[in-house]
């Protein structure tokens, strides 16, 4: 089992390294990076090259580590039993499964997706510490222990909104996708639209890294934004030329709202436009 | 030699551990990359050992530091370098034509055979000229020069970009936590602060409670609890004017992180010293001011108190009465501080004056001993360390 990205995915040569040794060594991998460098692609990625089932946990603020592994519907069971049904006299009807539970009895290795686990509690890693590291845990309410079949491949992705603990960090491979550079940009774009015209994309680059250099700018456009900006191009079907541009009084890019997410960034840009153009103006 | 990495790398206080050393052994046993390639053995062990961005420069130095004279397959050369040959004394910049001139020396293992020969030959410094080991040159060893094959040897950067080895690039740079400092990283370090609690209006259904109860009286009983909120409270002090001036960004970036991150925060500002009053807007400072008995009357004692200052300024002003360079204060500033810490056990005070200079500046070891050596600084690092002596 080895991942070496696919036609839709590029995937740096460290990525490839890191994303193989959690396969090989049935460690999770935590993967961090700017919103929208694609972490969570990677694992629909690495599900679709390996062939395998993807399970995706998807974590909120009110998420428990319990609700991954099994949840006992007391409620439910306590107006069964006013009922008379017969349901009641069975607990595992009332004990649904979690996303664990589903990725340990799988019969093929699945891939298993915790989404953003830095937005729950910062208990939570560490209440998941034992059942990631041994992939077995206990269910009190029937007194069973669901055990892996198949060792999951366990993604992680975290926004860095709350630091993880040490204890669950030490059990995890790790990696940090940066900021892709111009080269694998243009090759992330080429496998999204393989019939973009060379210069469109040149000029669109040029003006995507400018706005990343702007100082003082409070969302830095990423690379989905730079996808979404450039399929708006092509479907406006604007010219290179435009983009060109370099009258001042037609600074700011075209369709500039796919970049810039914030009406402090719209604002920041529009005066650095006024202020070049002013400063143009003198030259002349 | 991997030992000494891992050694290298806990001396340079980067937070590996045991299990972490063990499970990149465990990685280069089952053979995870080829281990005669040292750029994969790179990526391997950074992923092994390396849990949070921040680290990831050091990271890359240790590693270059580790593997120096290593960085090639064979790993033959390993005789040291003076230091000083390799010296940036200045750059030789070549036209076209003369790159074009040099011709590669024919294949890797040539190359390093001839600087193995190069490196006995040679005994002193040398710089620029085409054959010897220096700086500056187009000899195909040393650093600074043009040589399509060249092996570079001591250099931070690839000048031309043909030689460089991955964790000499030190991408993660800016990523370091001693270095960089954003509102989204404060808000982080910031969250270290904080305590749940249930308090307020009771709006949330008490599932176990309900259940318990219901099962107690045989009927349904609903009981109710409140939200779980962060209960943390905050007093800031900012600093202003004068000397301050040098930090306002980061002092800006702090206040906007401390706003988000907390529910009840006051913020206050002071020039210097905490004297008899504060005031909560610049412009308005001699008409509109805080009696500094109204603040420690007003707010309880469960409040965190954050000083936020250069603490730099004549001794004079923290210890005497009248010491200050604006008005006459009836009481030092030290009075006022003590007073402050009496009422306010969880205090700190966040300086963003590099620590290292902290020593010498009288006036900030006064405060740092009032404070019982509360004091940390304005770094993600120290507010990470700061919440922490709060959360105490």
């Amino acid at each position: 089992m080895k991942f070496e990205g696919t036609s839709s995915y590029i995937a740096t040569e460290d990525l490839k390294v890191a994303v193989n040794a959690a396969i090989t060594l049935e460690r999770p991998i935590i993967v961090k990076g700017e919103p929208g460098t694609g972490k969570t692609m990677l694992a629909h990625e690495v599900a679709k090259s390996l062939d395998a089932e993807i399970i995706t946990w998807h974590i909120k603020s009110t998420t428990k580590a319990q609700q991954g592994l099994y949840e006992y519907d007391a409620v439910t069971r306590l107006r069964d039993s006013q009922l008379g049904d017969e349901k009641v006299k069975d607990i595992k009807n009332y004990i649904s499964k979690g996303k664990l539970w589903n990725a340990f009895e799988s019969d093929k290795r699945p891939v298993l997706l915790i989404d953003e686990i830095d937005k729950a509690d910062i208990e939570f890693p560490n209440d998941l510490l034992l059942e990631l590291d041994k992939m077995e845990f206990f269910v009190y309410e029937t007194g069973e222990t669901i055990k892996a079949q198949n060792r999951p491949i366990v993604i992680i992705t975290s926004n860095n909104e709350k630091e993880l603990p040490d204890a669950f960090l030490r059990r995890c491979f790790f990696h940090y996708i940066k900021f892709p550079d111009p080269n694998t940009m243009e090759e992330i774009v080429e496998v999204h639209y393989p019939d973009i015209k060379k210069d469109l994309i040149q000029e669109a680059f040029k003006i995507f890294y400018d706005i990343r250099e702007v100082p003082g700018i409070k969302k830095k456009p990423s690379t989905s934004e730079l996808i979404d900006w450039l399929k708006l191009l092509m479907t406006d079907d604007v010219d290179a030329k435009i983009l060109r541009e370099k009258d001042p009084k037609k600074l700011i890019p075209p369709l500039h709202g796919a970049l810039l997410k914030n009406e402090q960034d719209v604002h920041l840009f529009e005066r650095l436009a006024f202020i070049s153009r002013r400063e143009n103006e003198n030259v002349e | 030699m991997f030992i000494n990495f891992f050694f290298d790398l806990k001396q340079a206080s980067l937070p590996v551990s045991l299990k972490e050393y063990l499970m990149l052994m465990e990685a280069m046993n089952k053979r995870v990359v080829d281990s005669f390639n040292v750029n994969d053995f790179y990526y391997l062990s950074r992923s092994a050992l390396v849990k949070d961005e921040r680290y990831l420069d050091k990271f890359d130095r240790v590693f270059g530091h580790s593997f120096k004279g290593l960085e090639n397959p064979e790993g033959e050369t390993t005789k040291e370098i003076p230091e000083e040959w390799l010296k940036l004394m200045g750059q030789k910049y070549l036209t076209d034509e003369e790159k074009k001139m040099i011709e590669s020396l024919g294949g890797w293992d040539k190359l390093m055979e001839t600087l193995k020969q190069r490196l006995e030959e040679q005994k002193k410094r040398h710089q620029g000229g085409s054959k010897w080991i220096g700086t500056g040159g187009t000899s195909p060893f040393g650093a600074y020069g043009y040589n399509p094959e060249g092996i570079r040897i001591g250099q931070k950067e690839g000048k031309n970009k043909k030689a460089v080895k991955v964790w000499d690039k030190r991408e993660f740079s800016n990523l370091d936590g001693d270095v960089e400092l954003g509102t989204r990283n404060i808000k982080i370090a910031l969250r270290r602060l904080r305590k749940f609690a249930r308090e307020g209006a009771e709006t949330e259904l008490d599932l176990d409670n309900t259940i318990k109860s219901t099962a107690h009286k045989g009927y349904i009983d609903v009981k109710m609890m409140p939200e779980r909120r962060n209960k943390i409270k905050v007093l800031l002090f900012f600093d202003v004017g004068g000397s301050m001036d040098a930090h306002v960004k980061i002092c800006e970036e702090l206040f906007s992180a401390a706003r988000t991150e907390f529910k009840h925060m006051e913020y206050f500002y002071y020039h210097n010293c905490l004297y008899d009053a504060v005031w909560k807007d610049n412009n308005r400072r001699y008409n509109d001011n805080i009696k500094t008995w109204d603040v420690l009357h007003t707010y309880p004692s469960d409040y965190k108190v954050i000083f936020v200052g250069d603490a730099e300024m004549s001794p004079y002003e923290i210890t005497y009465p009248g010491g200050s360079v604006e008005f006459w204060n009836e009481e030092s500033g030290e009075t006022w501080l003590t007073r402050m810490l009496n009422v306010y056990e969880n205090a700190i005070w966040l300086n963003p004056i590099p620590e290292r200079y902290w020593d010498r500046i009288a006036s900030t070891s006064i405060i740092k001993q009032i404070f019982s050596d509360r004091m940390f600084p304005l770094t993600i690092e120290g507010i990470d360390q700061a919440m922490r002596e709060l959360n105490k």
